[in-house]
Parts: C-alpha cells; sequence; structure tokens
C-alpha cells in the first residue's frame, strides 16, 4: 500500500504513436492514449470496473515487448513506445473480432441492441462484412420466466462485466462464470432459473451488458394494448430518477432534465393522466417518519431499514431474512401510488378500478417484479400493471415518431402532480435519508430547519454516515449505494455491532440515477451528473420538505382517515417474507 | 562417458521414500544443515552461480527470481511447490513425490529458511491422489524427525509444509492460476500485474517454483553452484530429468547433463534407444504439448537452453515425444489442439475461439476438404495466438502448429490435394471417436 | 429435488467439511472427498449448498469450481469411473483402439454408464504414464500397455471387487 502510494504522485513519459505525453505512474495505456487523444477499442473493459482483459481487442504494440500489450489493464513505463494502430494491430484486433463474431449470432435486426451494441459498432469500425472462420450458431434456451430480466447466452461474448457487478459490487453472486473453454460462460449456479438464484433483479448486469445477452423484460407491446383498448382508463406515474436520465436516449448530455418533455411525450402517447411517484415519496416520508419516530420512542426494532429499493428488498429476503425485522413497512413509493389510483383516484375520478390502468416508469427493473408480488394488490386489483423502464420509454417515444427535443414542456396532473424538493431526490443515493431528515427534524424540534442540504448524505461514496441532533437527541444515521455496501451494514447489525437507528439501502450504487432500467453506457461520471441534476430540482423546487406538500394532507384529510385504520395501514403498508436461498 | 548423471534421481527406487533414516543414509539433509548456517542472500548467490533454471517450462532463471522476492521487504511471504505436472509426455516430477519426496521437502524448506517463510505449500495435481499420499506421509515423518515443523534442528526457523490438491486442470500449471486453484477457486489465470512475486498467495509475495526446480537446492547448497554448473554447459547449469515417450524403444525418465545432443537422447542404447518399431523417426515434440516440434536436421543441437532456442526449440518441461513415420503430422496436431480445446480456461478469445478455429481448419485437412485458403488461415492464427493470447497456454497453443507448418508444409499441401503421406487420413472410418 | 441424497445426508457432508477444515481454501479437496463419498462419483447440487453455506461462499462460486474442474460431476456416475487418456503420446500409443476395447467390453459408449451403475467410460487429459501408454485411469490406479486381455481382466477385477464388496 505505501508502495502505491509512493508510485502515485510519480510522472512517467511515454510516447504514443510518436506524440510524447506525461501522465502519472500507474495510468494504464488505454487511459494514456485517451489522453494523447488515441482510442482504443475495448469490449471487456468498462471503465468503472476492474480490468479483466480477457476480449483482447484493446491490443497495442510496446516497443521492445515480444507481445501485443492490452491497454485496459498494462500501465504504462517510463520512455515506452506504444504505438495503437498499427497494421499488425490492426489485423490481430480484425482477427480477433472475427472469432468473437463466428461464436455469435448474425441476426443482429432481431437484437433489442441493434445499433446501440458495442460490438456490433466495432465490427462496423473494423469493416467486418465476410466473416473467414466458420460461423457456429449455438442454440442455448432463452430465460425469459422472471418478470423483469432476459437472459439470452446466446449473445454472450463473455467479457464478464455482469459477473464483476453480480459478484463484486452487488455481492449478490446470482450469476458467476462456470465451465471452461468452449463451454465457458456466465451461469447462475447448476443453471437454475434467475428466479430460484440469489439474483435481486437490480438489473446492474444489464446496464453493464455491451451486447444484447441481458435486457429487461419488454413490456411495451403489454402498454400499446392497453392504450389501445377503449375501455381503460390508462395512467401513468414516473419516478424521480427517469427525468434526469431519458434525454441521454436522445442524445442529450447526462444529467439533462427533460420533466416536461416527458410528461408530453407520455400524453401524446395517449395516457389519461401523466403523474408523479414523487408524490407518494413525499407519502412515504410521512409514513417513514411515524414509523422511525415511534421505533425511537417505544424502543422497537433499530436500526430502521427503508424499504423503497426493491432490489434491496429482494436481497434482504433473499440473504438476510433474519433481519426483515429492521425493514420498514412503508411500501415503495411506486406501490403507494399503485394502491392510491386505484382506490383514493378511483373515487375521485368517478373511474371504476377495473378499469384503471397503471403503468410505471422506473429506472428499475427491480420494480417489474415488485409488482408482480401476490401481496402488492391492497386496491383489490393488482395496484401496478405495468413497469417500464426508462429504455422502454424511450423506446415507445421513438416508435411513435415524437420529436423528443422539439416537444413543449407539460406539466404533470392532479391529484398526484404536486411534490416536494425532497421528493424529487429520492433518485439518489442519500436522497431518502435527507428528506426524512427534514421532516422528522421539525417534527421533533417544532422548529424550522434552517439548512435543509445534509451535505453528509449526499454523493456517490459507498457508506455515507451522519449525526443529526434532534431536541437534544443525538440520532446516528448511515445511507448504503450498492448491495456490496448494504451487505456490511448488515453483517454489523447481525453482530450486534451497528449504533445507527436508521438507514438507507438502495440496491444500486448511486440510487435510483444508476437503475438497472436507466440508459446503456452510463459511466459513474455520468451518474454523478444525474445525481447533481436531481439536486438542483431540489434547489429550485418552492416546497422542499415532504410534510409540506398540501395535496399529501389532503390525501389524508379526504381519503386515509375517513378510511378504516386497517385498510389505509393496508395501502401503504406491507409485509416481507424469508426467502433464504 | 555414460551420458546419464543421476544427480538428483540417485535414490529412485533405491531408499523407502517416505524414510527420513534412509533419505539421510544417501545424504540428506545435508544442504538444508548446510543452509541453516548461511546466509539467505550466500544460498541465493549459490543459486546464482549454479545458473540453474525453471524446470516447469518457462525456464526463467531460478536465483534472479528468488533475488526479486528476497527484495521485497513484506511479510509473510509463501514458499508454493507447483507439483501440477500436466504436460502431455511428463511424468519426472511424479517420480519425485513419490520416490524422493524428502528432497523436494528438503529443498522447499531451504527456500522457506532464505524467505523467512512459514507456510510453504505444495500443489499436486489431483491425479496424482497416490502420490499426495506419498508426499503427506514424507511431511509427517520430516516433522516428526525435526527436519520440519518448528524450531527446525533445534533452530528459530519454523516451517510447514500443506499438501493440497488441484481437480483437473492443466491450466493450473500456469503459476497464477495454480495460486487461485490453492486458495479454493477455480485457476483460470490472473490479471498482471500485479506480480506474484508481490501479489500472489493470499496477496501476499510468494515463490512459485516447480517440483524439479525444488529438488536441485539441496544439491547446489551441498556441492556449491560452481560444481553444479560445471556438470552442464556454461550457460545451463547442471542435470535434467528428461520424459521419453511415443515411438521410442526405451520410454522412462532419465536424468541428463545438459549439453549431450538431440540424438544421442532420442537413439543413444542408454537412453531412448531409437524408434519402437521398423518406421523411421520423423520428428519429435519437445517440453509438452505447448512446445515446439523437432525435426531431423536439428537433431544434432545439444540439449540446452540456449542451442536449443536458437533453433527455435526448448526445454521447456522436459518432455521429448517421438513420432515416426507412421504419424500424419495433421492427425498429431488434431490431438495436440484437442488438448488444449479441453484445456484452455476459455475467459480469451484467442485461446477459446482460436483454438476451436484451428481445430475446424485441421479437421478440414485430414478430410480432405481444405483450401490454399484454409491454410492460409491456419498460418494467421498460428501467428495470432502467441502474440495476443491472455496468459502462456493460450500463447503456447499453436507452437506445435507453427513449428510443422514451418517445417512440414509439404504434408499439409499434400491433405490439399487429398493425399496423406503416412496413410492416416481419408482411411479412416468415421468413428464415434472425438 | 426428489431425486438427490440418496447417497449423501447432511452430517456426512459436514463431517467431511469439518474434517478438512470450513475455509475457503480447502473447497476442492472437500468437494473430492465428497465426490467419493457418494459413491457415484458426482456432486448434487444439495451437498454443494451445504458446501458453500459452510464455507461462507455464493453457490455460483462452488457450482464454477464444479465446472471448471474436469474432476468433478454434476450429474451421477458410476462406481468405478475408468478414464482412458487421448493426450499424443498415448494417442500416438494407439489410445483409440483401447476405446474401442472399452466400449465393446462394456457395451457402453464414451461418455456413457453401464445399467448397473457400475462403470463410466469417459477421456481424460494425460495422467503421467506417457511411458506406459495407452493408459486408463481407475481412481488413484493407472493400468498402462493395454491390451484387450489386460482391458478384460480388468474390467472382470473391479466388477468382482463390487459384487464381494456387496
Amino acid at each position: 500500500m505505501q508502495k502505491m502510494a509512493k508510485t502515485k504522485n510519480k510522472l512517467v513519459t511515454v510516447t504514443i504513436n510518436g506524440e510524447q505525453i506525461t501522465v502519472p505512474a500507474g495510468t494504464t495505456i488505454l487511459e494514456a492514449a485517451k489522453q494523447a487523444g488515441f482510442k482504443i477499442p475495448t469490449l471487456c473493459h468498462h471503465p468503472d470496473l476492474k480490468p479483466r482483459a480477457t476480449c483482447r481487442l484493446c491490443l497495442v504494440e510496446v516497443k521492445g515487448q515480444r507481445r501485443l500489450q492490452t491497454a485496459c489493464n498494462t500501465p504504462v513505463r517510463e520512455g515506452n513506445e506504444i504505438i495503437t494502430n498499427s497494421a499488425e494491430v490492426r489485423e490481430a484486433r480484425k482477427t480477433i473480432l472475427e472469432l468473437i463474431l463466428a461464436d455469435h449470432p448474425q441476426d443482429c435486426l432481431k437484437c433489442s441492441r441493434n445499433q446501440n451494441c458495442e460490438l456490433q459498432k466495432l465490427a462496423d469500425e473494423y469493416q467486418i462484412r465476410e466473416n473467414p472462420f466458420v460461423v457456429s450458431a449455438k442454440n442455448l434456451p432463452l430465460e425469459d420466466s422472471n418478470p423483469a430480466i432476459v437472459r439470452d447466452m446466446n449473445k454472450c461474448v463473455k467479457c464478464g462485466r455482469c459477473v464483476e457487478v453480480c459478484q463484486e459490487i452487488q455481492q449478490v453472486g446470482a450469476i458467476n462464470t462456470a465451465n471452461r473453454s468452449l463451454a465457458y460462460g456466465i451461469s447462475t449456479a447448476f443453471e437454475e432459473e434467475l428466479a430460484d438464484s440469489t439474483c435481486t433483479y437490480c438489473g446492474q448486469c444489464v446496464t453493464v451488458c455491451p451486447v444484447g445477452a441481458l435486457k429487461e423484460k419488454d413490456d411495451t407491446a403489454r402498454v400499446w394494448q392497453a392504450l389501445n383498448n377503449p375501455e381503460l382508463h390508462v395512467v401513468v406515474q414516473t419516478a424521480p430518477a427517469v427525468r434526469v436520465a431519458l434525454g441521454e436516449e436522445f442524445g442529450q448530455k447526462p444529467g439533462s432534465i427533460t420533466t416536461g418533455k416527458m410528461i408530453a411525450a407520455l400524453k401524446r402517447l395517449g395516457f389519461a393522466k401523466v403523474f408523479d411517484t414523487n408524490f407518494t415519496a413525499d407519502l412515504t416520508i410521512i409514513e417513514e417518519s411515524r414509523e422511525l419516530l415511534k421505533r425511537l420512542k417505544d424502543k422497537g426494532d433499530l436500526p430502521l431499514l427503508t424499504s423503497c429499493s426493491p432490489g434491496w428488498i429482494n436481497f434482504i429476503e433473499k440473504m438476510y431474512p433474519e433481519l426483515l425485522k429492521h425493514v420498514s413497512t412503508c411500501k415503495s413509493p411506486q406501490q403507494m401510488f399503485g394502491a392510491l389510483a386505484k382506490t383514493y383516484y378511483a373515487d375521485k375520478a368517478q373511474i371504476p378500478a377495473e378499469k384503471i390502468f397503471v403503468v410505471s416508469i422506473m429506472p428499475c427493473t427491480a420494480k417489474k417484479y415488485e409488482c408482480t408480488r401476490p401481496e402488492m394488490k391492497s386496491s383489490g386489483y393488482q395496484d401496478v400493471d405495468v413497469v417500464l423502464t426508462t429504455r422502454e420509454l424511450a423506446q415507445m417515444i421513438k416508435q411513435s415518431g415524437l420529436d423528443f427535443a422539439a416537444l413543449p414542456e407539460a406539466e404533470y396532473d392532479e391529484p398526484f402532480g404536486v411534490s416536494t424538493g425532497a421528493a424529487t431526490i429520492f433518485g439518489a443515493t442519500g436522497g431518502v435519508m435527507e428528506a426524512a431528515l427534514r421532516t422528522v427534524y421539525e417534527t421533533v424540534a417544532g422548529k424550522t430547519l434552517e439548512d435543509l442540504d445534509f451535505k453528509m448524505v449526499r454523493g456517490l461514496d459507498g457508506i455515507k454516515e451522519a449525526t443529526v441532533d434532534l431536541a437534544g437527541k443525538k440520532v446516528k444515521v448511515a445511507v448504503a449505494n450498492g448491495l456490496g455496501n448494504a451487505k456490511i451494514l448488515l453483517e454489523m447489525i447481525k453482530a450486534g455491532k451497528c449504533k445507527y437507528h436508521f438507514i438507507e439501502i438502495m440496491a444500486c450504487p448511486g440510487g435510483c440515477i444508476g437503475g438497472g432500467g436507466q440508459p446503456f453506457g452510463a459511466t459513474k461520471a455520468d451518474k454523478e451528473k444525474r445525481l447533481e441534476s436531481l439536486y438542483a430540482i431540489d434547489k429550485k423546487s418552492k416546497l422542499r420538505k415532504s410534510h409540506e406538500n398540501l395535496a399529501v394532507t389532503q390525501v389524508y384529510d379526504d381519503f386515509l382517515r375517513k378510511t378504516l385504520d386497517i385498510y389505509a395501514h393496508e395501502l401503504l403498508h406491507t409485509y416481507y417474507s424469508d426467502r433464504k436461498h | 562417458m555414460s551420458k546419464l548423471m543421476p544427480l538428483l534421481s540417485a535414490n529412485f527406487g533405491q531408499i523407502t521414500p517416505t524414510s527420513v533414516e534412509e533419505y539421510i543414509g544417501t545424504g540428506g539433509f545435508t544442504g538444508l544443515r548446510k543452509a541453516l548456517k548461511m546466509t539467505p542472500q550466500e544460498i541465493i548467490d549459490e543459486v546464482k552461480t549454479a545458473k540453474l533454471r525453471g524446470r516447469g517450462g518457462a525456464g526463467y532463471p531460478t536465483g534472479a527470481k528468488w533475488q526479486q522476492l528476497y527484495d521485497i521487504k513484506h511479510f509473510p511471504k509463501y514458499i508454493v511447490c507447483n507439483a501440477d505436472e500436466g504436460e502431455p509426455g511428463t511424468f519426472k516430477d511424479k517420480l519425485f513425490l513419490e520416490k524422493d519426496p524428502l528432497r523436494v521437502i528438503e529443498g522447499m524448506t531451504i527456500a522457506g529458511y532464505v524467505f523467512n517463510a512459514q507456510e510453504g505449500y505444495i500443489y499436486i495435481r489431483g491425479e496424482y491422489a497416490a502420490q499426495q499420499k506419498v508426499f503427506q506421509e514424507a511431511v509427517d515423518q520430516a516433522v516428526a524427525a525435526g527436519y520440519l515443523g518448528e524450531n527446525i534442528l533445534g533452530t528459530e526457523f519454523s516451517y510447514h509444509i500443506h499438501v493440497m490438491t488441484g481437480a483437473g486442470a492443466y491450466i493450473c500449471g500456469e503459476n497464477s492460476a495454480l495460486l487461485n486453484s490453492l486458495e479454493g477457486k477455480v485457476g483460470r489465470p490472473r490479471v498482471k500485474p500485479p506480480h506474484l512475486a508481490e501479489v500472489g498467495l493470499f496477496e501476499q509475495p510468494t515463490l512459485v517454483n516447480n517440483v524439479e526446480s525444488f529438488a536441485n537446492i539441496p544439491t547446489i547448497v551441498q556441492i556449491g553452484g560452481e560444481k553444479y554448473l560445471s556438470y552442464g554447459t556454461a550457460e545451463s547449469g547442471g542435470t535434467k530429468l528428461i520424459c521419453l515417450s511415443g515411438n521410442i524403444a526405451n520410454p522412462g525418465v532419465y536424468e541428463i547433463p545438459f549439453g549431450i545432443t538431440l540424438r544421442d537422447i532420442i537413439f543413444d542404447e542408454e537412453l531412448g534407444g531409437g524408434p519402437a518399431g521398423s518406421k523411421k523417426v520423423k520428428f519429435y515434440h519437445l517440453g509438452g504439448q505447448s512446445g515446439p516440434c523437432g525435426f531431423l536436421p536439428q537433431l544434432d543441437t545439444p540439449y540446452c537452453y540456449q542451442a536449443l532456442r536458437e533453433k527455435g526449440l526448448s526445454v521447456g518441461s522436459g518432455a521429448i515425444v517421438v513420432l515416426d513415420e507412421s504419424v500424419c503430422v495433421i492427425d498429431y496436431l488434431l490431438t495436440v489442439t484437442q488438448f488444449f480445446i479441453h484445456e484452455s480456461c476459455g475467459k480469451c478469445t484467442p485461446c477459446r475461439e482460436g483454438n476451436k478455429q484451428i481445430h475446424v481448419l485441421l479437421e478440414k485437412l485430414s478430410q480432405g476438404k481444405a483450401t490454399k485458403a484454409d491454410l492460409q488461415l491456419l498460418q494467421r492464427l498460428s501467428n495470432l495466438l502467441p502474440k495476443t493470447s491472455f496468459c502462456g497456454l493460450g500463447q503456447a497453443a499453436a507452437t506445435a502448429l507453427s513449428t510443422c507448418l514451418k517445417n512440414l508444409r509439404s504434408e499439409f499441401e499434400a491433405h490439399l490435394t487429398g493425399n496423406c503421406p503416412a496413410g492416416v487420413c481419408f482411411t479412416k472410418q468415421e468413428s464415434g471417436e472425438q | 429435488m426428489k431425486d438427490f441424497m440418496n447417497e449423501l445426508r447432511k452430517e456426512q457432508v459436514l463431517k467431511i467439511i469439518k474434517e478438512k477444515g470450513a475455509t475457503k481454501e480447502n473447497l476442492l479437496t472437500i468437494l473430492l472427498t465428497i465426490q467419493e463419498a457418494s459413491g457415484r462419483n458426482y456432486v448434487h447440487r444439495e451437498w454443494a449448498k451445504w458446501v458453500a453455506e459452510e464455507l461462507g461462499l455464493p453457490l455460483s462460486k462452488v457450482y464454477d469450481v464444479l465446472t471448471f474442474y474436469a474432476m468433478f460431476s454434476t450429474k451421477p456416475r458410476g462406481k468405478y469411473v475408468l478414464e482412458i487418456c487421448h493426450s499424443a503420446p498415448c494417442h500416438v500409443a494407439k489410445s483409440a483402439a483401447v476405446v474401442q476395447m472399452f466400449t465393446e467390453e462394456l457395451g457402453i459408449k464414451m461418455g456413457e454408464t453401464t445399467a448397473d451403475n457400475l462403470f463410466t467410460l469417459q477421456y481424460t487429459s494425460c495422467v503421467g504414464a506417457c511411458d506406459i501408454g495407452p493408459v486408463v485411469k481407475i481412481g488413484e490406479k493407472v493400468y498402462g500397455n493395454l491390451t484387450r486381455d489386460k482391458v478384460a481382466q480388468i474390467i472382470q477385477t473391479y466388477r468382482e471387487g463390487a459384487s464381494c464388496l456387496n
């Protein structure tokens, strides 16, 4: 470690294609070449993941070395003369691409990643038209038996990125490398289906897949069908993280705020009402704050763990069921919304619940599973009918021929249109915590919170912590994003060494902005931009505390308090099951 | 003068392998006793003077490897003995394990002393289950006799050896794959850097040497590097255990001094004794499946690292598979390629997909369906694999193919026109054999 | 899941794990011992799961190991696995003929198990007995310089051995 720290400050000068460049020691050839303005093709490499150096496409010549070197993992050394595009290098890369393609389906047109595929792009760059090698088609079964993720291993290029996220980052361990040689590939244990594995449907594997081997279950057809059904009143809710990512699908910069255009697009697609999940996010804060205060007061099970992230819920149900009593009973905002849409809204709009079709636009693949959970039927119907990812919404917008950039700005519909900045930041890791603290503080302290920004819980660090003074009582809170980080906190609780009172956990690194349903190709830097935009929206909001959302208060006054307590509770709360793997 | 030189193999078959007493009776443990009175640097210097090179296959100078690890001041360090002898045609480490395990233990213990290591591991391939038992017994005996374990020979030095098993994977002979396997993981090679000397077993600085390399250490310490060097050539110190198999009259393991010729090895009555049957020698495969093939004009090359390298040949593991004129080069290379297809870990493209396509092309040749373009493609792949593969396995998988393409070109070309000079192809009935 | 574990109970598996040491680096030897103890030369998913739990590993990592190393099988095999070497030295020594002898003698193809679950035939890479090729490996034993008579004799010996045990 000491040694590494020492070399970090050192600088190294190398030439790349004749251009001299000085970079810090330890910089990879890939990174140095990028800084010098040379792009080196990669396939297995992902900037946020450890290099695996297995596809062998990023090979370059280093003078004095007998073999070509992989740029993705080889650090530059003082005096290196590197050539990134010699005839030999191009020939090697082309042959390797041909070899990969000889083991890959040739039917790009049928693939969900057509025109958005890293392999296809490379094949095009290297002008691979005829393959000199024998192309062998595999005939592996497609796995599409769960509601969230589809695996088509025929298309897998064995880059291993998905394994890295599943095993190392998320520590879910559902998929792994298996077998060797020709049979080498990615598999669950004993080839079981994802549903029977430890898979949480977080979809992080999907977001890093360079090709069409992993994707979400395509539910757009079901939505089109509903929209075309005159009998149905189709409403849609959009999660906070979608609005700062959707633009990427239309060539906009990461973090572009597209709320107005997104609403306009949804209206043009034919949704009767466009609602905001933020509304029920505010509601969640009211309910969850109460729960926290009650547990603090009654010395209930602490720490209290948040429950909005369905991938996280799957994780604790499958891996740590003994800790389920710590999880808040609050439904996620999407499910609270579904329950209210088919009860409160149905009453208000005078539409029979069975005619209401609820669609959610989520940054998430696990939400697709969440809405199918048998307990999510408190309205008497499946509360949310279909969940689409950000990517699927983009697909629908493209299909309908809308010019996204040219759309006007529209606004959310009532009664679920009003929300606070606190709800918006649900989409960022730490956001739920911050929103809860704003409300809990004012509830307990009985005075106005001056500085609303709890900066200690913001940002992409895996685990963040803070101590908040609530009218003399010090409350310790922590925030984890990414299931690997969640695991660290859970182990602490298990060992009885957890000092926290309240913990927010999001399954995906970065929180929902980094969700499994978000646009492909996002790096950590892109996620940072999405994050910033959510906080920018919060900053500009007139209302920034959930308990100030009067529309939410109205739901309590008009509806929840008038129904039986037990029913109101059922609409907003849920229970969990031991699903130990 | 005899071309045999039983410097390391003298005990084979002569003593009870696990008997410390009998081992001492033949001069065993004098190396260790001497070593414990030397400084680690003095021992490393002797190994350097001896010009011992790694006997596993890569032939890296052992002294240099030891110095690199010695210079790393980070502890604990681990000693690992690579007993994953999997190169087809190689069966000499097996003899050390079952016929003179205490010599290997002594070598590993000296290494432990040099690097101030407390733990040594020997990774023995799963197929050598019987040898694992013998070795474990030898370890237990050595501990009981005070040559291993706590306070060895009454000194401050304590050192333990753990016998670990493989489970059937040639790739685990690659050192980083071996370390993964030792850790109970899948034996796929690691990304380098970091190098194993720095980040090895359990992420600690680690020495990995082959069985035969360790077996040399007691002798080098005992007789001194200079004397040891004198048994071989100026650049290749000492002796080498070679393994003869294939179409040869006297298959087996022989310990020879470096410097005798390939012709001596294959034809000398004391050694190979020439081809087994009436057919003439056509070529020979050196150093295992990953090594190059040698041909008749190269027979007078002295068997040592430098001379072989100049001719595009290599010592490798010490295997020498002799092939006579009944062998078809295409059929032989198909077997070699099948081996690499079976043993590739599968993670990198050139090795996984390249070997598959090499096999496709060789099969086309063996069926008389290949074209000139196929031959070019074969050449292209044989150039690609060594330059682009992730690890030594893939880099070496096409070595035999390359050397045969170069030296037996006419036999490849004959197959283009449906002619197999050895009479092996085109006559075979389609059988269920894979 | 009804098909499993006639061979090994959970206590037996846990005992093996305890004997070998419940640490990650012992995974290979634990699985090999379980496989041997099964009498059918395989590791069932449930046994692997117990191992995974005891060692604190995801099952998918145990599965990777089981499918990577050639000596493991996740499907039941015969009591005796006859492994015929088909690496180059044995190939040159006509291992193909030996394959034919065994398949004829046992009436099964390579990769198959006899109806009485006694024998499974499969290929192996080099077992380090190239001086006596062609060879077959059965458990820890290697038989070399095989001829038709020897092959018949080997099979006979194992058959008798098995019937003695029963």
